[in-house]
């Protein structure tokens, strides 16, 4: 305990007022919710680079098809199982068009005397598989979005009116989702497929089936929880009407947990859908999807495993980066990891 | 007297995502043997984290102990091993915390919980541990003791937590209990009851007690000393008697004119304007002097040191200068000085001596 | 609890009655049934066959008897194969799906768990990142593609591991290794998370006061609150498995139920589909009440509070 008696300037004991106000000024610049959000998120790196991952594949999913002259459905034997090609690469001992014939290595290219480039190789019908990985990347991610948006709409209507009206409503609504969440997901989606025709639509609808419960359940919660909240009982007490109250202050709140769980929801949906293709219920040919075109590459994956290589590395890296943004965003918008 | 703890000058930081928070910025006292202080303070004034390095249990991962020592036994807590550190934890001082719905694990017996510390320390053999153990379930008033030592944490009350967590802190009768806000959970009618078990077996085992709390009523029940903190810093540290009836720091001053009182005259109670200090960036000079009434231009350039007011009595105020002019503190507290002999507003025995 | 099991299980003979039903009028709907190949016999063979399947009885009739056939256990008869019933071929198939499907969720389960200490206990380092890593590939990478990789590189390439078929044990590992990456994965993320919740709680703190060392910190207060509610993935995971394991016997040429299963789809033998399809219901929605009454068995806090939740 030092106490130090020096001396001290004369005027340095003057009184002086302090604005009270002046302490009650916050000094950090308030941040909304998603700029706070995304000031997190920048620092996850991994979560970056799968958003620069994920970009690159859609744009190359829309543009893909027509970065080539080759149509994904066009059947050209004379051209079949081709192995890739790409010019300026050869040197490098890649992409060269060689490939296996028999057991000695030849280029295909020159012996069966094709003039044109496939950049990523021919399946056994000769149709190209660049603008095919493409268009089937569109389409996956196609039946991935739209079950993932099918599942948020009904999930948030469906457990938003069973949070927030409660009671009796809650009860039936709740008794009816016990029994549909005992169904097992494989065996829903696989009747379902059964009844309908396999292509886009059946898959989305089989997928959607039930996939809205545990998106309903989240919401649920989430709306019981802020629903008796003091800022829902104030716009109450003000005379809010129950439409602005979910529209104004229920959604807001409850919208990051949404996003987070459509993040998770989507891969599981390209991963439903490459299954089912892989298991004979999925797209049928000439239309192709990242499990249709994984199909095909295994039945030649011992000697042209390029074919089976494209797509199975888009639908991992896909997953990976749907999965990792997931996370991301998780560590971002959970409020419980704030400091 | 014999001094327990000591700690000099202690100053520490946390590395956060936003930055360094200046946690505690150069904290000095001293707890004797047998006695109780208490250390008061708004949330983050640092009264726990002081306490939690005590104990060294400040995650290490951000935690930046910047200077200072605290001694205990002879040794430097801050600088032996953590091997040996926790052989001092649970034996030589022990810790309660604030809640007790969460400070119990709650997949292990009461019993093996109690237990757990007397196997550790005092190298008893199960038999030996499970009868003590008894012993202090019984000491704490928990009734069928037996009984109760084979349940898990839910089946108790709040309160009952409580005793148990105080009964694991006793396990080895510690020359020092740190109590960290232990009635801040529990409703008032419990609370009472575990500041008077506390009071009672510290007059059985002979402990000194560090009781940190925010709430001055307990303060003025269960203290002998008192250090008040602000913003990371002891801004006055005294006798109870003295922090309470001859207060000298206009942080204090607003403290004890916050707290309700009966015979108070004034209908509305009054409350310290502003926040307290971001310790991310503290304010330079007094961090007070920005919601203080009694803002000197000195308290903007310099961090007041600690002023002798008795042997026992210190404060950190440039008030106290022999240069500062003379103010006069709120009415309540003038109130309270009156009934102080030695404070400059006594008025007791009037008429009587000289 | 009883109060709680008894509801659980009412819930399940619902959802399972759900499932059967819509089973049924999928049967009577489609296209397909015992009768595809029904142009090629003579009226009077026709009658017999309809005759021997009940199939001239009124449709609720028909109903009636094909749930009280599943309560007994039958799933009906394949088209395909004369007169095998489907319940007879599950059971033949099953042993070898039990194989793939036990050793995939034990040691599955048991790395998963040491990955995630490992990531909990030296978070933010190597160790925590390498952990992360296999977590994250092993539940963004579809089990295919993974059991593809495996095949080409080990049996393929390197040929050290049988490619296919069953020829013992050892034709098990890649199938197996190929399955027990998504419980790896679930696991060792689970356990991570859990594990760092448990040891910011405040009665890690209290244990550190006592003077517990990291050991005792790490094992005996932090791991088994940790490790309990793993318990509740465990119904995901065997759901996962089954998943899998429709794939992975179908890649490594497993006469298991999954390749059956996959076999079936492509002859439209749509009496093992369903057949097969109730069994997997069954199976799922069996385990995961199982589940769920273990945790709180296991767990004091659900045990002896009556199961109010």
């Amino acid at each position: 305990m030092t106490t130090n008696m020096k001396k001290l300037p004369k005027d340095s004991f003057e009184r002086i007022t302090i604005d009270s106000s002046h302490a009650e000024k916050i000094s950090k610049p308030s941040l909304s919710f998603w700029q706070d959000a995304w000031l997190r998120i920048r620092k996850n790196k991994a979560a970056i680079v799968s958003m620069f991952i994920l970009v690159f594949i859609v744009f190359m999913a829309f543009v893909g098809p027509y970065m080539v002259e080759h149509d994904p459905e066009d059947v050209k034997v004379a051209h079949a199982s081709l192995p890739p090609k790409i010019p300026g690469l050869e040197k490098l001992g890649i992409f060269d068009g060689e490939g296996k014939l028999g057991s000695k290595t030849v280029n295909l290219y020159e012996l069966k005397k094709v003039e044109v480039n496939y950049w990523f190789g021919t399946d056994s019908l000769g149709r190209d598989l660049f603008s095919r990985l493409w268009k089937g990347t569109q389409i996956s991610l196609l039946i991935a979005f739209v079950a993932a948006v099918i599942d948020v709409v009904i999930g948030v209507i469906y457990g938003g009116i069973s949070g927030y009206y409660g009671g009796r409503v809650d009860d039936i609504m709740q008794r009816i989702v016990e029994v549909l969440i005992g169904i097992p997901t494989l065996v829903i989606v696989i009747l379902m497929i059964m009844i309908m025709k396999p292509g886009i639509w059946s898959i989305i609808i089989a997928l959607s089936i039930t996939g809205w419960i545990g998106m309903s359940r989240i919401v649920r919660g989430q709306v019981l929880k802020y629903k008796n909240q003091e800022f829902v009982l104030a716009a109450k007490t003000l005379g809010a009407s129950d439409t602005r109250i979910i529209v104004k202050h229920l959604l807001p709140n409850i919208m990051a947990i949404i996003v987070i769980n459509m993040m998770f929801t989507i891969p599981t949906a390209i991963f439903f859908e490459a299954f089912l293709s892989f298991i004979g219920m999925g797209l049928q040919a000439p239309k192709a999807s990242l499990g249709t075109l994984i199909n095909d590459g295994y039945k030649f994956l011992e000697y042209q495993p390029h074919i089976l290589f494209f797509p199975a590395v888009i639908i991992s890296l896909l997953m990976i980066a749907f999965n990792l943004i997931g996370d991301g965003l998780r560590d971002a918008l959970d409020p419980k990891m704030k400091d | 007297m014999e001094k327990i703890v000591e700690v000099k000058n202690l100053e520490l930081s946390f590395h956060t995502f936003a930055g360094e928070v200046k946690a505690i910025q150069g904290v000095n006292f001293e707890v004797y043997k047998g006695e109780t202080l208490a250390i008061v303070g708004e949330s983050g004034s640092g009264k726990s984290v002081t306490t939690k390095s005590i104990m060294r249990l400040l995650p290490k991962s951000s935690t930046e102990y910047k200077n200072g020592e605290i001694l205990f036994g002879g040794k430097d807590l801050l600088k032996i091993s953590e091997k040996e550190m926790q052989k001092v934890r649970g034996k030589d001082i022990s810790m309660i915390f604030q809640d007790p719905m969460t400070s119990l694990n709650p997949t292990m017996t009461v019993g093996n919980q109690i237990m757990e510390p007397l196997l550790k320390h005092q190298k008893l053999s199960k038999s030996e541990a499970r009868k003590k153990s008894i012993e202090l379930l019984t000491l704490v008033g928990m009734p069928k003791p037996e009984m109760r030592m084979k349940q898990y944490p839910h089946q108790f009350s709040g309160g009952q937590r409580q005793r148990i967590v105080i009964a694991v802190a006793l396990a080895c009768n510690p020359k020092l209990l740190i109590a960290d806000e232990p009635t801040t959970a529990l409703d008032v009618t419990i609370q009472a009851q575990i500041l008077e078990l506390m009071k009672d077996l510290q007059k059985k085992i002979d402990t000194s007690i560090i009781f940190i709390t925010h709430d001055l009523g307990v303060v003025a029940n269960v203290a002998d000393r008192v250090a008040v903190m602000y913003g990371g810093r002891i801004v006055e540290v005294g006798t109870v008697d003295e922090v309470f009836y001859n207060p000298q720091h206009p942080y204090t001053w607003g403290l004890l004119s916050s707290m309700p009182s009966l015979d108070a005259t004034e209908e509305k109670l009054y409350a310290i304007p502003g926040t307290p200090p971001d310790l991310l960036d503290p304010p330079k000079g007094d961090a007070f002097a920005l919601r203080s009434e009694y803002a000197m231009k000195i308290d903007m350039e310099q961090v007041p040191p600690l002023f002798k007011v008795s042997e026992t009595h210190y404060a950190a105020t440039w008030l106290l200068h022999p240069d500062a002019p003379q103010v006069d503190p709120p009415a309540a507290v003038i109130e309270r000085m009156k009934r102080f002999p030695g404070s400059r507003y006594y008025t007791g025995n009037a008429g009587g001596v000289r | 609890m009883a109060k709680y099991i008894t509801k659980r299980v009412i819930y399940m003979f619902l959802s399972l009655f759900l499932i059967a039903s819509f089973t049924f009028v999928l049967m009577k709907l489609l296209p397909g049934s015992p009768l595809a190949s029904a142009s090629k016999l003579s009226v009077e063979q026709r009658e017999v066959v309809y005759e021997k399947y009940g199939l001239n009885d009124p449709i609720p009739v028909q109903y009636v008897r094909y749930m009280g056939n599943l309560a007994k256990g039958d799933f009906g008869v394949s088209f395909q194969y004369k007169n095998a019933d489907v319940t007879t071929l599950i059971v033949k198939k099953l042993k070898y799906s039990a194989i793939l499907g036990a050793q995939a969720l034990i040691f599955g389960t048991l790395i998963g768990i040491i990955l995630g200490m490992i990531a909990a206990l030296k978070q933010n380092t190597v160790w925590d990142y390498g952990s992360t890593i296999i977590a994250i590939l092993g539940i963004s990478i579809p089990s295919f593609v993974f059991a593809v990789l495996l095949q080409y590189v080990f049996a393929v390439w390197l040929e050290v591991l049988p490619v296919g078929l069953w020829e013992g044990w050892k034709s098990s590992i890649l199938p197996s290794i190929a399955l027990a990456m998504g419980p790896i994965a679930i696991a060792a993320r689970f356990i991570r998370t859990e594990m760092i919740e448990v040891l910011s709680s405040d009665y890690i703190l209290l244990a550190k006061a006592k003077g517990a060392n990291w050991f005792e910190i790490a094992f005996k207060h932090a791991f088994r609150n940790a490790l309990i509610p793993l318990i509740t993935v465990l119904g995901p995971v065997a759901a996962g498995l089954l998943t899998g394991s429709l794939v992975v016997e179908q890649i490594f040429a497993i006469p298991g139920i999954g390749q059956q299963f996959v076999k079936s789809i492509s002859s439209n033998d749509f009496a093992v589909i369903m057949g097969t399809t109730m069994f997997f219901s069954v199976f799922l929605i069996v385990i995961i009440l199982i589940v769920d009454i273990l945790y709180g068995v296991i767990d004091p806090r659900i045990r002896l509070s009556g199961g109010s939740k």
